[in-house]
């Protein structure tokens, strides 16, 4: 097991290396200078050469690149074109509030999403199977962005039951663990929900349905186990894979959450990314781009190594 | 009993013409066309792409001209069957002229993708060693950003615009079919009959024209096809967050984006372009399903 650990962890170099130079090359693909954002019009060349040398811009670009890891390495982001402050200060607090919502996504999903893939796998090609995938169908259809549209409508709107915008009382983006907070909460999280409620049903009703067709089920039944002990087989059985795809999903969510978080005003990584964007701040959006690629490379490795830690039926050398 | 009544007649003396084995195509679309689901989703997506390419004949109003005295009037006014939008627009004809935006940009990228990513596939799958290492792990790094958040990314660093929304996210479905051609292709690539064709010193061109090409197309178009509604839900996600189409071009996410700050007027009407997204992205979806049964595609 510990060396498959290492294994894994020495394969995620290349792949971090891989997504640190797309970073990079992210703001080198941008179109214009980085300077004229914070140059002033009449700036003399001289002026403007002179600046270039002090962000370095004035070397080759693996001399670019290479500064730029190396104070990478160092905690060290650069700083925010628009406000100024250190792009690592930012990012990791925007970061908490995306965590805080996918976390609350996948608490309401992945229940959901077992109990319904795992009724339609039992009671397959009858009328709860196909509810079940009509609802995971819709559920993967569905652009989240206008369904959080739409509860805002009946929930905010028509009913007034639920705020929404931003994560506190007066737009306030201290979270608290109180009703006042918690009520902005919810309606971001139960859109954030829909999609991986439909893939982990889907996922699940697959996995049941195979494994409820092989034989040692059949072998269980016929020794005289109970319904309750061999579906515990089956649930076991199915447990790996079922979950790597939440895994997976738990990092879809914190990295794809940016629309929903638009939609809701949430103060989170999606809001300072889009917030970034318009902007043209290049440092920030690299840097929350790269903190949230990072986050599901090691979100990747840890569902592999998980995984391969409750499966026996997994190589693990 | 079906097997004794037709014994007569293969015992009696006249010549039976053989019959024609079906093929596979003809298999498939007999199946497509015992689907009623599928067939309806892929009638309402003729339709809508057929209403987008002939909007300026159906009659409909202009989707650019607004009004100041006719704002977001709601559905079912005079004139307007499903209202006008915040500057007055008539929204029916912005729905039907923005599907073109939305339907080009929304497809457009998994078709060049297809193309691009099952060469880089195949060409990796077969030829295998370090081709196969360099284009694999180059592939291996764009899975480490969820689609959404490259999507998003590229285009953000690009800008708004209809050719750089194209570029991003075509370069965010390459990947994934790439993937998928390179694993159906290097199982290919193990099969007898491909040693066979080698054997006879067929050049690696011809073995991959003549018998790869056709042995693993189908498992990445059916792969490719349920990309669709994502890419649609993406690309109207992109002029959403205002980094697609720009104003005032009709597209459906941007319209959305738009409409939004008209929720405490007129709701439902501002909830419209999103129903079009969904209904399209359920209709790719359910149509992508349908494609792979027929085609006896497993995953």
């Amino acid at each position: 097991m510990l060396t498959y650990l290492l294994r894994r962890l020495i394969l995620v170099l290349p792949v971090a290396f891989g997504v640190s130079v797309i970073c990079f090359l992210l703001v080198q693909i941008a179109p214009g200078d980085p300077l004229t954002a914070i140059m002033p019009v009449d700036a003399t060349a001289e002026e403007q050469s002179a600046m270039r040398a002090a962000y370095g811009l004035d070397k080759p670009l693996p001399v670019q690149y290479a500064i730029w890891i190396g104070n990478l390495v160092q905690g060290d982001m650069g700083k925010s074109i628009a406000t100024g402050r250190p792009v690592a200060a930012e990012v990791f607090g925007a970061v908490q509030n995306s965590l805080l919502l996918a976390v609350s996504a996948a608490v309401i999903a992945f229940p959901i999403g077992i109990f319904l893939g795992f009724l339609a796998g039992y009671f397959r090609d009858i009328w709860i199977d196909r509810a079940v995938t009509a609802v995971s169908i819709a559920g993967v259809s569905v652009p989240n962005y206008w369904l959080g549209i739409v509860l805002v409508i009946i929930f905010s709107v028509n009913l007034g039951w639920l705020p929404s915008m931003g994560a506190g009382p007066g737009g306030s983006s201290e979270w608290q663990w109180n009703w006042l907070h918690m009520r902005h909460l919810i309606l971001p999280a139960v859109t954030l929900a829909v999609v991986p409620i439909g893939i982990v049903a889907r996922t699940v009703r697959a996995l049941a349905g195979d494994i409820l067709t092989q034989d040692f089920v059949q072998a269980l039944y016929a020794k005289g186990m109970s319904r309750a002990d061999v579906l515990r087989h089956v649930a076991r059985n199915a447990a790996a894979t079922a979950l790597s795809v939440m895994g997976l999903q738990l990092g879809y969510l914190l990295g794809g959450s940016i629309l929903i978080e638009t939609v809701f005003n949430w103060p989170g990584s999606g809001f300072l990314l889009s917030n970034a964007i318009f902007q043209r701040d290049l440092p920030l959006l690299q840097g929350t781009i790269l903190v949230l690629a990072l986050f599901f490379v090691a979100m990747n490795l840890i569902v592999d190594v998980a995984q391969a830690a409750i499966d026996p039926r997994i190589q693990r050398t | 009993m079906a097997l004794m009544e037709t014994t007569p007649d293969t015992l009696s003396a006249e010549p039976v013409p053989a019959a024609k084995p079906q093929g596979y195509w003809a298999g498939v679309a007999a199946r497509l066309v015992r689907d009623p689901l599928t067939m309806l989703c892929a009638g309402m997506i003729l339709a809508l792409i057929l209403a987008a390419i002939f909007a300026p004949w159906l009659g409909l109003a202009d989707p650019y001209k607004g009004s100041m005295i006719a704002r977001l009037k709601p559905l079912g006014t005079e004139g307007h069957p499903l209202g006008t939008d915040e500057q007055g627009r008539d929204m029916l004809a912005r729905l039907i002229y923005g599907g073109r935006l939305t339907l080009f940009i929304g497809l457009m990228p998994v078709v060049t993708a297809f193309f691009l990513g099952s060469a880089l596939g195949i060409v990796a799958g077969y030829v295998g060693g370090l081709t196969n290492t360099v284009i694999m792990r180059t592939v291996d790094v764009f899975f480490a950003f969820p689609s959404v958040l490259l999507a998003i990314a590229i285009s953000g660093a690009l800008g708004a615009g209809i050719v750089n929304s194209l570029v991003s996210l075509t370069i965010v479905f390459i990947p994934p079919i790439t993937r998928v051609a390179e694993a159906v292709t290097s199982g290919v690539r193990a099969l007898d009959y491909i040693d066979a064709a080698r054997a006879t010193g067929a050049s690696a061109w011809t073995v991959i024209r003549v018998h790869v090409i056709g042995n693993v197309l189908s498992p990445i178009f059916v792969y490719a096809t349920s990309l669709t509604s994502v890419c649609m839900i993406l690309a109207a996600g992109l002029s959403f967050l205002g980094i697609g189409v720009r104003p005032p071009e009709p597209e459906w996410g941007l319209m959305l984006n738009t409409l939004r700050s008209a929720i405490y007027v007129n709701p439902w009407l501002s909830a419209l372009p999103g129903v079009m997204i969904f209904v399209t992205s359920l209709c790719l979806n359910l149509l992508s399903d349908g494609l792979r049964s027929a085609m006896n595609v497993r995953d």
